[in-house]
């Protein structure tokens, strides 16, 4: 135990306390104060200050950061505020009856906290630019002192905390059982389970030092004194005393014009997202980021202090140090699409009107479910239907409730009633937020809770997970569900009755056209697939999304009138945008992998001739049950003119075995993201063109998109600034009228994917040639940066699938970057099994050797390790891309001799 | 230049001698028996003996100080006399004569606290952490002559080569491959940890590379290896192979590797006054846990780079086993 800190401003009253050492603290930030509260007695405060330490090193702060914690934590949880990169003073206080300020047995109310809390302030003299943070409890606390401090306040961070429950049912269940006052002493200050059990949250533990420098200054019940009065303080009710004054907050901060900043840990049992969503009603302009795997002490578990200073420096890097200029609130960077060639503006379903009202087209089909119907059977519905459907359905939407702006998590599986929702999303201004089953239960749960919708429609399954995962919005069922059932899932109404009650009104000539639409407003949010990172949610205008719609329809050379076969799901969606119809073929939507030759055939004969899409691991799935076809169905698919696979390159050699079944299709393998689906594309004879190389060959840019590159160095790390030259390897960089806008509520990844301005940075590696094709080396995360270079896993992968025998190739690095070593796992042909993936195990001498020697001769690269496996891990929606990361991570624990688990 | 070299009747000390000698110096061996090698004068005597150690410095521009204490048994007196107190002769018998360069042959070990080595570069010898009375006497013996540069007309360098193989290695190579013979190599687990090691004449090089380069090193230490770290169990399956056995496929789960340890322990034990690195817990450990370099600073400072890959190595192996069977 050592005693430090200052006695400043006088020689109070109290002794100051010892305090410990603390992980991360410097001992020289701790500082003590003497000063009246707000009932007008001295009182010490406990608090952490960087101004001397600024002074050393010759920085003049810009301005002031004032950090206020809740309950039950302390200034230690602002630690990491206090870095090199943030040049401002920081000032982070224990309130008093907490951390190491003095425990004065009053009672202290909301109000009066924030009153003690500006005499602090006062004595101290802090003036503005000043930015306040705050967290849990102390959010709100810095919000009051803020309103009362709007003169000096340049900005507002804000951290797991919220300003505003409905009544008594809102309050979280963890805190209703803590507050309620038969057991709340048992729980806040007899004993320590509340302290406890909050910083029991964090997953990964928190080290054992860092948690008993939390419980330190709480140490007997008399100190957790403030513990307990915090939690009685929380206005469960109307009648509470501090009711008023959270009211009054809530409300003042609305006029709260000042950049602000929100970082959330979203697994908190308390201040979950519905309040994040809240918060951001009340401040729309504020930045958001959601760190995932985040618990409430969202300080601990993800590095809330980098982002900060990442914000600070891009909202008043630009002012000069004490400028109390209030900075625009202009939200994050312009957007890609705005540095781009714009194509002609066309509101997304305007052709489904068009055709709908022209006799001649009227009654076509627009959409063919093969399996849609009853008993299994064929369902089609034509463009007058369709047409029918969405503005009923719009209608009852409005009806309902659902606006211009509402979000509406449609998990809805690919076919007509797909098509409808999300048309009648577009055309009324609502949200739709498109998460692919793909994603898998974990991935979809993080999707939807993620993007805080207030509505929900799904099918059946979709709304018994929504129930059993508690995800939030008013339910919406497809198909109307008996009374029961209803009951049971929460389902309000359903799409039949929606479209029912719309049609009435229509029928009654009632006004149920939509406000006229910003193309600039969010029109959809995609979930990415989570096969390179958590799943995140890239949003589009209006305007984004329909250049999207016509880059895919462009790249494909599309020819409306002949249609095209979605055998892979979002690509059912992409017809009716372009007046072309669709059909579904007979298939598990969510598996498509498992599409089958005559499943197929079927949905192109349907058509006569229509252009196809699949996913790519359907592609092995139809060659190998070609052998199930019959003559007509032969000949259905020779009639196919084009055909394409999304989601990942498609080897030339199963291009050329796709050839034999489609003869006279012109076969398109594309490049593209989430973020923007269309970037490049290549057909068969441009792949044979290009032979081998560096990477996959994907061919050049599509109309009107930009390709560049941002150089890796020699560990790895993308530059931040693009270049043309042929031959660069480094991240690929892409400008299209149909980038997305930005990814939801992830301020610092938009910021990332960014950073470069007028591109979007894919995370992907490759080079142009001088041809100007594009190759695609592998993911930046991915790269393995070796003494002798940089390497991308693409070549070395070829190279080893080169060796007679391999099946499929997964290449990793193992150690530090700059001198890591690479490490190849194969699947044999022979003892391949599809599943899940199985554990490596150490390649044979001669496998090893040859892989070793092909691999140097090929790439001059050198493989340290060869391993085997019967299935290599991939990605849950396409079951194609090789999860590198995951390999990666067994690689590094089992090369360093210890057991490990793939 | 006149150069003196210790321990040159062991393996790499017989290859330092015959590089140096090769690159036109006048080279002599000090050790207690005559080393026998072509073009290299033999000075005998013992490192313990600090007359005999000034006689053997006399008149050199330079010592390269392989010579050290391995055996497994003995107290640790012994280590220190051999290890700590011969460095220090050396030291101070070039002192006293005006100084002179001086390559201190060391060991990844006197940096090596148990953990496992992954990509690091290298770090400062601590003889209070390292392992095995070897380890602990070589540290301080790195440290006793590492202070000794630039003092009286002194340049010192230490190298640290790790794991060294190569022909007529009868240490690491033809006990594995003979205990792989009889079919007893075990592989701990699945032998997965990667190890570096570096093959004789690369190691030699970059010892005559630090003298050369001793000028603009002097006060460095170095790992060296070949930059390729292999799996254990292809390393101990590339000595098995070179001596015509079958790669070992005999796996001892970590389970039992108390046990294993305890095989290893007998596998390796040494013969007393044989100048390598003693290959008891140290290599046991090796078995188990990652040990490998980051080399980027080692090829950069000595201007040196491995001329045998590993691969070549085992070639190199094999050849001269198979001619030597016939």
């Amino acid at each position: 135990m050592v005693t430090i800190g200052h006695q400043s401003t006088d020689a109070g009253r109290t002794a100051a306390p010892e305090i410990p050492e603390q992980p991360g603290v410097d001992p020289r930030l701790h500082r003590f104060a003497t000063v009246k509260d707000s009932f007008g007695d001295d009182r010490q405060w406990h608090y952490l200050d960087n101004i001397d330490l600024l002074a050393e090193r010759g920085v003049t702060p810009r301005g002031t950061i004032l950090a206020v914690h809740g309950n039950p934590t302390y200034s230690f949880l602002f630690r990491t505020l206090f870095r090199d990169d943030i040049d401002w003073r920081v000032i982070a206080v224990d309130q008093l009856e907490m951390g190491y300020s003095e425990r004065t047995k009053r009672i202290r109310g909301l109000q009066d906290r924030i009153t003690d809390l500006s005499l602090f302030t006062d004595s101290l003299g802090l003036r503005g630019p000043i930015v306040t943070v705050g967290h849990d409890w102390g959010g709100i606390i810095s919000i009051g002192w803020a309103l009362d401090n709007k003169h000096d306040v340049v900005g507002m961070i804000l951290t797991n905390t919220a300003i505003y429950q409905g009544l008594g049912e809102s309050l979280p269940k963890a805190l209703q059982i803590a507050s309620a006052p038969s057991i709340i002493r048992t729980m806040t200050s007899g004993t320590d389970a509340f302290l406890r059990g909050t910083i029991n949250l964090s997953k990964p533990p928190l080290p054992s030092e860092v948690k008993a420098a939390y419980l330190a200054p709480y140490r007997g019940s008399k100190r957790r004194a403030g513990i307990e009065q915090f939690v009685a303080d929380i206005p469960a009710d109307a009648m509470h005393p501090s009711r008023a004054t959270l009211e009054r907050l809530a409300e003042g901060l609305k006029d709260m014009k000042v950049p602000s900043l929100f970082l959330w840990g979203p697994r908190d049992v308390v201040f979950s997202d519905r309040f994040l969503r809240d918060l951001f009603e009340r401040v729309p302009h504020a930045q958001v980021h959601r760190f995932e795997n985040a618990s409430h002490l969202v300080w601990d578990d993800a590095d809330v202090a980098g982002t900060i200073a990442e914000w600070l420096q891009d909202v008043y890097g630009d002012q000069k140090p004490g400028d109390t200029a209030v900075p625009s609130l202009e939200r994050g960077p312009k957007a890609v699409s705005t540095f781009a060639d714009q194509p002609p503006h066309v509101p997304l379903g305007s052709r489904i009107t068009e055709l709908a009202e022209d006799p001649a087209t009227a009654d076509l089909s627009a959409v063919v479910e093969m399996n849609g119907g009853p008993d299994g059977g064929r369902r089609t519905i034509t463009w007058r239907r369709l047409e029918e459907r969405i503005a009923d359905l719009s209608a009852g939407m409005l009806a309902h409730g659902i606006r211009r702006g509402s979000r509406v998590s449609v998990l809805v599986e690919p076919g007509a009633d797909l098509t409808a929702v999300l048309y009648s999303c577009l055309r009324i201004g609502a949200v739709a937020v498109v998460a692919d089953a793909g994603l898998g239960v974990k991935g979809l749960t993080r999707a939807v809770v993620g993007s805080h919708p207030d509505f929900i429609i799904g099918i059946d399954r979709a709304l018994i997970g929504a129930k059993v995962l508690g995800w939030p919005g008013q339910k919406i069922s497809v198909q109307t569900l008996p009374t029961v059932d209803r009951a049971v899932l929460g389902v309000t109404t359903s799409m039949a009755e929606l479209m029912n009650e719309g049609s009435q009104m229509r029928a009654l000539a009632a006004d149920t056209r939509a406000e006229d639409l910003d193309p600039d407003e969010d029109a959809l949010i995609l979930f990415t697939s989570g096969s390179t990172g958590p799943a995140k949610g890239a949003a589009y205008t209006h305007r984004q999304a329909s250049a999207m719609f016509s880059a895919v329809g462009e790249t494909l050379q599309l020819r409306p009138e002949r249609g095209l076969v979605a055998g892979f799901a979002p690509f059912a969606l992409l017809g009716p945008s372009l007046g072309a119809p669709s059909v579904v073929p007979d298939m598990d939507v969510t598996r498509p992998g498992e599409l089958t030759a005559a499943a197929l055939a079927d949905a192109v004969d349907a058509l006569g001739s229509p252009a196809v899409f699949t996913a790519p691991a359907a592609l092995k799935n139809i060659i190998d049950t070609a052998g199930e076809l019959t003559t007509e169905q032969r000949e259905a698919l020779a009639r196919v003119p084009s055909f394409f696979s999304a989601g990942a390159p498609i080897p030339a050699p199963l291009l050329r075995q796709l050839r034999t079944l489609m003869p006279n299709a012109q076969s398109f393998s594309p490049y593209g993201m989430t973020e923007c689906l269309a970037v490049a594309a290549i057909d068969l004879d441009g792949i044979e063109e290009a032979g081998s190389g560096n990477g996959v060959c994907v061919g050049r840019p599509v109309p009107r998109v930009e390709i560049a590159i941002a150089p890796v160095d020699e560990l790895g790390r993308a530059a931040d600034h693009a270049v043309t030259t042929a031959g660069v390897t480094g991240e690929i960089l892409v400008r299209a009228a149909h980038v997305r806008d930005r990814y939801l509520m992830l301020w610092r990844t938009t910021r990332e994917a960014m950073r470069i301005e007028g591109y979007h940075a894919t995370g992907d590696i490759g080079h142009l040639d001088d041809q100007g094709r594009l190759w695609v080396e592998g993911r930046l995360a991915h790269v393995i940066p070796t003494a002798e270079g940089v390497r991308t896993p693409v070549v070395i992968e070829q190279a080893v699938e080169s060796v007679e025998g391999v099946r499929r190739a997964g290449v990793c690095g193992v150690g530090p970057a700059g001198t890591q070593q690479i490490i190849a796992v194969v699947e044999m042909e022979e003892d391949h099994r599809p599943g899940r993936p199985a554990q490596p195990k150490p390649a044979p001498h001669e496998l090893e050797d040859s892989i070793r020697r092909t691999v140097r001769e090929r790439t001059g690269a050198e493989v340290t390790a060869v391993f085997t496996t019967t299935t290599l891990p991939t990605d849950i929606r396409h079951n194609s891309k090789i999860d590198r990361t995951r390999l990666a991570a067994w690689a590094e624990v089992a090369l360093s001799g210890k057991k490990a688990k793939l | 230049m006149k150069v003196l070299v210790t321990g040159a009747s062991g393996m790499l000390g017989g290859y330092v001698a015959r590089a140096l000698r090769d690159a036109g110096h006048e080279v002599s061996a000090f050790q207690r028996r005559p080393a026998g090698i072509d073009g290299v004068a033999d000075i005998t005597g013992s490192l313990t003996e600090e007359a005999d150690v000034r006689r053997a410095v006399a008149g050199q521009d330079a010592v390269v100080h392989l010579a050290a204490k391995v055996s497994i048994s003995g107290p640790e007196e012994e280590y220190r006399k051999i290890n700590i107190e011969g460095t220090r002769h050396i030291v101070e018998a070039m002192k006293a004569q005006g100084g002179g360069k001086l390559v201190n042959i060391s060991s990844p070990s006197v940096a090596h606290f148990g953990q496992s080595i992954v990509g690091l570069g290298t770090t400062a010898p601590e003889p209070e952490r390292a392992s095995s009375p070897y380890a602990r006497t070589k540290a301080a013996a790195e440290l006793v002559a590492m202070a000794a540069d630039g003092e009286d007309g002194m340049l010192v360098t230490s190298i640290r080569p790790h794991v060294v193989w190569g022909p007529g290695d009868t240490q690491l190579v033809e006990r594995i491959g003979g205990r792989a013979k009889q079919g007893r190599m075990p592989l701990l687990d699945e032998g997965n940890a990667l190890i570096d090691t570096i093959y004789v004449t690369n190691a030699a090089d970059a010892i005559v590379a630090a003298l050369n380069r001793i000028d603009e090193v002097h006060g460095e230490s170095f790992v060296v290896t070949n930059g390729e770290p292999r799996t254990v169990r292809d390393i101990i399956g590339g000595f098995a192979a070179a001596v015509g056995a079958e790669r070992p496929t005999l796996r001892i789960p970590s389970s039992v590797a108390r046990i294993a340890g305890r095989i290893i322990e007998r596998l390796w034990e040494i013969r007393p006054g044989y100048d390598e690195p003693p290959m008891t817990e140290f290599f046991a450990e090796q078995l188990s846990t990652a040990h490998w370099f980051d080399q980027r600073r080692t090829r950069e400072r000595l201007q040196w780079t491995p001329k045998v890959s590993i691969d070549e190595g085992f070639e190199i192996l094999r050849r001269y086993y198979s001619t030597r069977s016939r």
